[in-house]
């Protein structure tokens, strides 16, 4: 089902939106075959997280190639999409992750401006 | 092109199933091919869709895929129940895939570069699982909502729509009325195959939906905006011809309630047959289709009356004053009122509620008072193409429609309901003739198929006992009517009288003058006899004189000489030769 997969854990509703504290991150990044577009996007994806969430996030990627019958679950139309599964509320980051800022507030790490 | 036109050069077609949308598509909707469906909301877009999928999984074996973009699949299935439509039902059978996808701006932060491959996952997974033929995008335009990059959405609808075509399913996509163009993102743009455009429009208060084909590439179509009903039965296009042409044609005759009329149509009219009486306000319209259904009640058939402009109490009570009880006939169950104004529905409710009743009831006669009152509710296409479709599905069921039809004083009694007049078999026209100060009903037959019918105006009286109908004077002056009418046979009896008398005076003269030559005849005769008479009396005193003569000569010369030989011989002889010379002369 994913490329990488690590222990679950009962999340803690978060209700502050602005930078969320939680042990662990959970994100999904939803792909469609290894497009240039798709390895970007992880790519940045995991800098991102190297920088700003070290050590407790969790990058979790769903090929729809593979796996088509995914995509209804999460509501994924764009390719390729970040689901930020936890904390809640669910967030969404569509795109190649090209421009990290704009990713930091699409996850909630950093307010919009 | 992953559907190639057939070897005749017809564009293939999917038929959807929908009444009357496949008469005016001739055929369907193109095959393999995606269609517009644009429209404003609450026009029956998304209806039109779950029918189309609905119809195609159930009656055409064609399995379908619906993305909704705006309702939920519980949603739709509820939608779909309404139309009697049983979506879960089809949803469990495998037969209808139902996707909803969300996209929810508020918790989507875009960043570079994207496309839609995740929409063509879910699409292709859906219509792989099911074996789809059929796809319904519902409201796809959506996404212009919920993405930002417009650049994006539109390359990749326009991507969307070529593999759709190639993956050759046949495609439904609705797109919501925008300002100046058919849809609000210029979908059109995209579909360049088949654009359908709906509406819901209230025109005077009373609200139709109707439906175009904007465009319908490679194929004819009918061009017009035709009327649809949405009721329990699904979606119903009211093209212009939908039944075709081909209902039984009765060569059974049956009677109006009016003696009269029976003999000027040449002995009824035909059973099954469509019957306008129109004319102007108070002409006796009612008065008259309340016989044609007294008389149906009579010969123990069913009639339902559409009273679109007066109460069934009304209407019972106005038509006891003319001697018809039209209560006896509701009490027995054979004559059934149905009272709405046309304004306090649409068109199409109207024809649904029609079609329900004459169903349920299965009547004889369908009468409907007055037409006009639709004509006034809908545009003249919209209730014209509705009075075809009336007349078309009662021909169908061999019932007798009787429709009247006010006409506007001053405006052209024939050019009125000139829109229907070629769907009607039989039209009688009332009218009023003022004359002499005085307002009078005429009537005749402005046309009846298939009979020799009369050409003449008559003169319709409303008494007591009904409606009858009587000759009228047509003289240099026009048409005679009312006490005119009575003057003039009053005059003419007079003028009879006079005749009679005049004849009968000549006779007596004639008689007398007769009596008169007979009684000179008589006296003539009566002369001449006399004068025979005479002569004859004349010769015998004659005869007796010379007799005498003879015999006073021999007594004289017996007393003279009374030896006398006795020898007269010759005297006699000279007495002879006397009477011979008498008698010549």
């Amino acid at each position: 089902m994913s490329v990488h997969e690590q222990d679950e854990q009962v999340p803690e509703p978060l209700d502050s939106a602005d930078v969320p504290e939680s042990d662990t991150w959970e994100l999904r990044l939803y792909v469609a075959g290894q497009t240039g577009r798709s390895i970007a996007a992880l790519a940045n994806l995991k800098r991102i997280c190297e920088v700003h969430l070290q050590g407790k996030y969790r990058i979790e990627v769903v090929d729809l190639l593979v796996h088509p019958q995914l995509a209804s679950g999460d509501q994924i139309v764009a390719i390729p999409t970040l689901v930020r599964k936890l904390p809640h509320p669910v967030r969404k980051v569509i795109g190649d992750l090209s421009s990290e800022e704009r990713t930091l507030v699409g996850l909630q790490l950093r307010p919009a401006r | 092109m992953s559907t190639p036109a057939h070897s005749d050069g017809s564009l293939p077609k999917a038929m959807t199933g929908i009444q009357g949308l496949d008469e005016i598509t001739h055929g369907g909707l193109p095959r393999g091919r995606p269609t517009l469906v644009a429209g404003s909301a609450g026009c029956g877009k998304t209806l039109l869709a779950t029918e189309f999928l609905v119809r195609g999984a159930t009656q055409f074996g064609e399995p379908g895929v619906y993305m909704s973009f705006e309702e939920t699949a519980p949603e739709l299935a509820q939608n779909a129940r309404s139309l009697g439509f049983d979506l879960d039902g089809l949803v469990r059978d495998r037969k209808i895939s139902i996707d909803f996808v969300r996209v929810e701006r508020n918790e989507i932060e875009e960043t570079g570069e994207y496309d839609l491959e995740g929409l063509f996952v879910r699409l292709g997974h859906a219509i792989d699982t099911i074996g789809a033929k059929r796809v319904v995008l519902d409201t796809i335009e959506t996404l212009f909502g919920g993405l930002q990059n417009a650049g994006i959405l539109r390359a990749e609808l326009r991507r969307l729509f070529r593999w759709l075509k190639d993956r050759g399913v046949t495609t439904v996509i609705t797109g919501e009325r925008g300002d100046g163009q058919i849809t609000r993102h210029g979908l059109e743009e995209y579909v360049s195959d088949c654009v359908i455009v709906l509406d819901h429009r209230a025109r005077e208060e009373v609200s139709t939906r109707r439906l175009r084909i904007l465009k319908y590439r490679g194929t004819t179509h009918g061009t017009n905006e035709y009327p649809f009903t949405i009721d329990a039965h699904g979606i119903t296009v009211l093209p212009i011809t939908s039944v075709g042409l081909t209902h039984d044609a009765s060569d059974e005759r049956i009677d109006t309630g009016v003696p009269r009329l029976d003999t000027m149509l040449g002995g009824g009219v035909y059973r099954g047959s469509t019957l306008l009486i129109s004319g102007t306000a108070g002409t006796g319209k009612t008065s008259l289709a309340a016989h044609f259904a007294d008389a149906t009640c009579r010969r123990g058939e069913r009639c339902l009356y559409m009273a679109l402009e007066e109460s069934e109490r009304q209407l019972v009570r106005n038509m006891r004053s003319i001697g018809l009880d039209l209560d006896k006939w509701v009490t027995h169950g054979l004559l059934r009122f149905d009272a709405s104004r046309p304004t306090a529905f649409g068109l199409e409710v109207h024809l649904t509620n029609l079609h329900q009743r004459v169903i349920e009831f299965d009547p004889q006669m369908v009468i409907m008072d007055p037409i006009s009152s639709y004509i006034r509710a809908g545009s003249d296409l919209a209730s014209e193409s509705m009075l075809m479709r009336i007349i078309d599905f009662l021909k169908s069921r061999q019932v007798t429609a009787v429709f009247t039809s006010l006409t506007h004083a001053g405006a052209d009694a024939e050019g009125a309901g000139a829109g229907v007049s070629s769907l009607i078999d039989t039209w009688m026209l009332l009218r009023d003739i003022e004359l002499g100060g005085e307002r009078n009903r005429g009537m005749y037959v402005l046309k009846s198929r298939g009979t020799a019918h009369s050409n003449q105006i008559r003169e319709f009286l409303l008494t007591d006992r009904g409606i009858a109908l009587q000759d009228v004077y047509v003289g240099p002056q026009g048409v005679l009517t009312g006490s005119m009418r009575m003057a003039q046979e009053a005059r003419e009896e007079a003028t009879a009288l006079q005749r009679n008398e005049e004849i009968g005076r000549r006779r007596r003269e004639i008689e007398s003058r007769r009596q008169a030559l007979e009684a000179q005849i008589a006296m003539q005769r009566r002369e001449f006899e006399r004068d025979v008479e005479e002569l004859e009396a004349l010769i015998r005193q004659d005869q007796g004189a010379v007799e005498r003569a003879g015999r006073d000569r021999l007594n004289m010369a017996r007393s003279r000489r009374a030896d006398a030989s006795g020898k007269p011989a010759a005297t006699p002889s000279n007495g002879n030769e006397t009477v011979g010379k008498r008698r010549r002369s």
